[in-house]
């Protein structure tokens, strides 16, 4: 009886210390940000951008698909702020269109990079040995291509689909992502904690997973910050080389590639999508550093 | 002579900038150094040693600044000179010796280019002549080999050999201060020895002032004429080395001294007082005395009034509101308490069980092989090589009593520890735990094997994961082992942190959030969590400071008669050793060169290793006469140990041929106590 209500007590004590502890990570993580001007600056710009994205059917007057016939290739106007495109598309639409694409896929390419990633560095580092010689060799392999090339011979084969792109970034990503992790686990698997797992019987996997890999989450998660910006960069390409989002989707990348041979006439649509990309991709890369550099001053 | 002194500081403070705003590490810190003294700057980690003696120079990084006082050197002003005016004087009229010698010196470097660049940058001396003094400097610290010494790079020479490098390096430009900051902290106690008969001998016969920071009080009772206590930034107390051992006036002062085991104290007749409590971070300082709230005799005025640095006797200054007469008192009261104590920890002589034998090794060998090569290795062409960490170790440990286990670092200690425990593979040999063979790894291991033998860690900031709180990661190994029902496992985890003394709050608290004491004890209830027969300690109180290493070892002590545990003691510390163990082995290059009961192993007749390893523990007296065993050379490769004996290569009472070519024969003296050695029984008592 006694027993039963201690546990009943328990698991909202527990829900509660779990969200409490949650709450003041964040904190601290709100903390360490507020602290370097970099990483302000960085993530302001990136939340101007989901900002955009979120709000893009209330922010822009037209669709991106729709087309104004008797303004094409036009510049800046009251009814379009940005200009139009050469099928008289809005181009402030399709630039905050795009930016839910990018944001979108950024993320998730990374995300599933990072498992491909973690799923190969775990074992390598851990196991060390035969395991890492034959995947570090693989990845080593995958690195020798030169990255560009290798999105374009995976979408080339695959076909162009946001689903193709997100699989040819996190191939082209995973190789990095698991030398990091390798790394990391190579360093954390000395450590006496986790002689103390193997002194209780744990597993492998479970030291991997419950020892090792919490521990990594820094160098991580600014990886991924960083890995974020240069999937953006990828992206764009990608879509500038006709390898992205298949038309008419609103794609930044693909905006360059449709507005360039026409750039001398109206530069507005390539211009805007240029700034897009580039504005995004500081922002990423200034959170990434500033959280970087703040999380390790005073050591 | 000069009457002013070398070095004269007044109301010195330092303060560091941190997210949290700027925290003073340092207040008030006053001291003279005069000529050829050598004051000792003593206390735990944290009090500000380092940050005072590094402020001198302007040492301290970009987060660290002076903020008030005065420090005069040779009656002219440091502050507020230019950072190239200081260069120069570093490094010529002020030098350095560092902790790590490794990291001294520039590994990419020969040791005479290393030595003359300072010459050539300081004095401009010409290139010939600055290798030419070089050579001389290495002379003058004794280091053999010079000339050859000189050709080498930092690498191929011992740790001993670097740190006597560093230390010629600094006494090049004929220094009139020199600043060591724990000079032999890295080293091992042999070479420590070694190391600390030269700077008191260069001392002497140059006439250099210095300032020694340590946290070990044998070190400074060998080398200093004063001593500086700091605490929390703060100097508490400042005398004579010999008013400060044999007369000292302030408690923390006296706590230091209550906390040390004693080399020559045998176990059960020496109680351990550690210093309850921690230093408290300079961000956060108690009101009134800074050392309060760990001060057994607090009175209600030391928690309201701020004590200043005063003279109760001449030459002894003390920051304290007491009056050495209540001290007088307080030391009496300590002595009688302390007989009490000791006469219920001994009581009535425990009964003795018919001895059990726990744990039995029989010539456990545990070689790492090395790495080919060549290619041909790949292929068999080459033949393999091992690293012989462990040979032929055999010794076996009887239920409730202590193995310790000492010897130089690289001597296989711990890889006997964890070939234990199963974290080493065994390449040939037998272990045998309670009558079940466990000579294969952990996997192959039953469950209840894993469980009876637990094992408590070095690094107490390695110990704990640091993503989990206190609490999750003792519940793992409850709920690995079901050692009790689920619903009670968090009861069961407050219940060992009580056991470890400490309360149920640390339940939620993250690893950062502890002290390295209060770690090791998480690490001491994880390991008793699953109540195994045997714990194999490696070096569980070394990176601890005194008054906490004092706390740990009463700790396992309570935990051993109360539970009767097997212990194993790995350490290199022979005072902690005796005072915990009831057996002791001692380890040279792999092999036990002497086991025996505790008290044959600390009395003659000794291993010739044995003896060099007493004879360099420093004992915290100034006046233990300095003994004459010392140890040269360094521990030589275990891919090839040497012929015969072992140890023939460094032993000081080598025979002749007989040693080079013969492995020694064990002798039995009785009672279990064996030495290999080619010496007879009555040559060993040196």
């Amino acid at each position: 009886m006694s027993t039963a209500q201690s546990t009943t007590n328990q698991v909202p004590s527990s829900l509660a210390r779990s969200l409490s502890g949650l709450w003041s990570g964040l904190k601290e993580l709100a903390e360490l940000i507020w602290s370097s001007p970099t990483a302000v600056i960085g993530l302001t710009i990136v939340l101007a951008w989901v900002f955009v994205a979120i709000f893009a059917p209330v922010i822009s007057a037209h669709t991106p698909l729709e087309q104004d016939y008797k303004n094409v290739n036009k510049g800046p106007s009251p009814t379009h702020i940005l200009g139009t495109d050469q099928l008289g598309r809005d181009v402030w639409a399709r630039v905050a269109f795009g930016a839910r694409t990018i944001l979108s896929l950024g993320p998730i390419s990374v995300f599933v990079a990072f498992l491909v990633g973690l799923a190969l560095g775990l074992p390598a580092g851990y196991y060390r040995g035969w395991v890492d010689e034959v995947v570090m060799r693989v990845l080593d392999s995958l690195m020798a291509f030169p990255t560009i090339l290798l999105y374009m011979i995976i979408i080339s084969a695959l076909g162009a689909s946001p689903i193709n792109v997100v699989i040819a970034i996190a191939i082209g990503g995973a190789p990095g992502i698991a030398r990091l992790v390798r790394a990391l686990t190579m360093d954390i698997r000395t450590r006496e904690y986790v002689a103390a797992a193997k002194l209780r019987g744990d597993n492998d996997l479970i030291i991997m997973l419950r020892e090792i890999l919490p521990n990594c989450r820094g160098p991580l998660i600014v990886d991924f910050l960083l890995r974020i910006g240069y999937a953006a960069f990828y992206i764009g390409t990608l879509g500038f080389l006709g390898l992205g989002l298949p038309p008419p989707t609103p794609d930044w990348g693909g905006m360059v590639q449709e507005g360039h041979s026409r750039m001398t006439a109206n530069i507005w649509p390539v211009l805007s999508a240029t700034l897009a990309i580039v504005t995004l991709v500081i922002g990423l890369n200034l959170f990434a550093d500033g959280v970087r550099e703040e999380s390790m001053r005073y050591q | 002579m000069d009457e002013s002194p070398i070095l004269s500081v007044k109301n010195l403070a330092v303060s560091y900038k941190t997210r949290k705003g700027e925290v003073d590490a340092v207040r008030d810190v006053t001291f003279d150094i005069q000529r050829g003294e050598n004051l000792g700057l003593v206390g735990e980690s944290g009090c500000g040693k380092s940050t005072a003696a590094y402020s001198l120079v302007n040492f301290l990084g970009p987060n660290g600044h002076i903020t008030r006082g005065e420090v005069l050197f040779k009656g002219e002003s440091l502050r507020g000179r230019s950072e190239s005016d200081l260069r120069k004087l570093r490094g010529a009229d002020i030098s350095m010796v560092y902790q790590e010698p490794m990291s001294a010196l520039n590994p990419s470097m020969r040791i005479q280019d290393q030595l003359a660049e300072s010459l050539i940058t300081h004095r401009g001396v010409g290139k010939k002549n600055a290798y030419a003094e070089s050579l001389e400097a290495l002379k003058k610290v004794y280091m053999p080999d010079a000339e050859g010494v000189m050709t080498r790079y930092p690498h191929q020479l011992s740790g001993g050999q670097q740190q006597r490098v560093v230390i010629a390096m600094a006494m090049l430009n004929n220094p009139s201060l020199l600043i060591m900051d724990e000079p032999t902290t890295a080293l091992d106690v042999t070479v420590e020895a070694a190391v600390l008969d030269l700077i008191a001998e260069l001392q002497r016969k140059y006439n250099t002032a210095a300032l020694y920071i340590s946290h070990n009080l044998g070190v400074v009772a060998r080398v200093s004429d004063k001593v500086a206590v700091m605490y929390a930034g703060e100097i508490v107390e400042l005398a004579s080395t010999r008013e400060i051992f044999h007369n000292p006036m302030h408690p923390y002062t006296m706590g230091l001294m209550r906390c040390l085991p004693d080399v020559d104290a045998p176990k059960g007749t020496r109680t351990l007082y550690p210093i309850p409590g921690r230093v408290p971070s300079p961000a956060n300082l108690p009101h009134g005395c800074i050392f309060a709230p760990r001060c057994e005799q607090v009175r209600g005025e030391c928690t309201v009034d701020h004590p200043s640095l005063i003279e109760m006797e001449p030459g002894h200054q003390v920051r304290c509101l007491r009056r050495p007469q209540d001290w007088q008192e307080v030391r009496r009261l300590w002595s009688i308490s302390a007989e009490t104590s000791l006469n219920l920890a001994t009581g009535p002589e425990r009964e003795k069980p018919a001895p059990e034998t726990v744990l039995n090794l029989e010539a456990a060998k545990v070689y790492y092989p090395v790495p080919f090569e060549t290619i041909g290795g790949l292929f068999g062409l080459e033949k393999r090589r091992f690293v012989r960490a462990a040979d032929e170790v055999s010794f076996s440990v009887q239920r409730g009593r202590t193995l310790g286990i000492v010897g130089e670092s690289g001597c296989g200690k711990s890889t006997v520890a964890k070939a234990i425990v199963g974290l080493e593979p065994l390449h040939q040999g037998k272990i045998d735990f309670l009558n079940v063979d466990i000579s294969h790894p952990l996997h192959k291991r039953g469950i209840e094997s894993i469980r009876e033998l637990q094992m408590v860690f070095q690094d107490p900031n390695g110990v704990l994961n640091p993503s989990y709180t206190i609490g999750e990661q003792i519940a793992f190994s409850l709920r690995r082992f079901h050692t009790v029902p689920p619903h009670q496992v968090r009861a069961e985890v407050e219940r060992l942190l009580h056991a470890v003394k400490l309360d149920e709050s640390y339940y939620n608290r993250l690893p950062r959030q502890l002290s390295g004491g209060e770690k090791q004890r998480v690490g001491i209830a994880r390991a008793i969590s699953t109540n195994p027969a045997m714990i194999v300690c490696d070096e569980p109180v070394s990176a601890l400071d005194v008054s906490v290493q004092a706390a740990v070892l009463n700790l396992l002590l309570e935990i051993q008669n109360t539970q009767n545990t097997t212990m194993i003691l790995i350490s290199h510390d022979l005072s902690s050793v005796r005072f915990f163990s009831d057996e002791v082995a001692v380890m040279y290059l792999g092999r036990i060169v002497e086991i025996g009961p505790c008290e044959a192993i600390y009395a003659p007749p000794n291993h010739p290793y044995t003896t060099a390893l007493l004879a360099a523990v420093p004992r915290p007296d100034p006046e233990a006469p300095a003994s004459t065993v010392r140890l040269g050379g360094r521990v030589p490769s275990a891919v090839n140990p040497p012929s015969g004996c072992r140890f023939h290569t460094r032993c000081p009472f080598k025979i002749g041929a007989i040693c080079e070519q013969e492995e020694p024969a064990c002798l039995d003296l009785g009672h279990g106590h064996r030495i290999y050695c080619h010496l007879t029984p009555d040559k060993l008592i040196h």
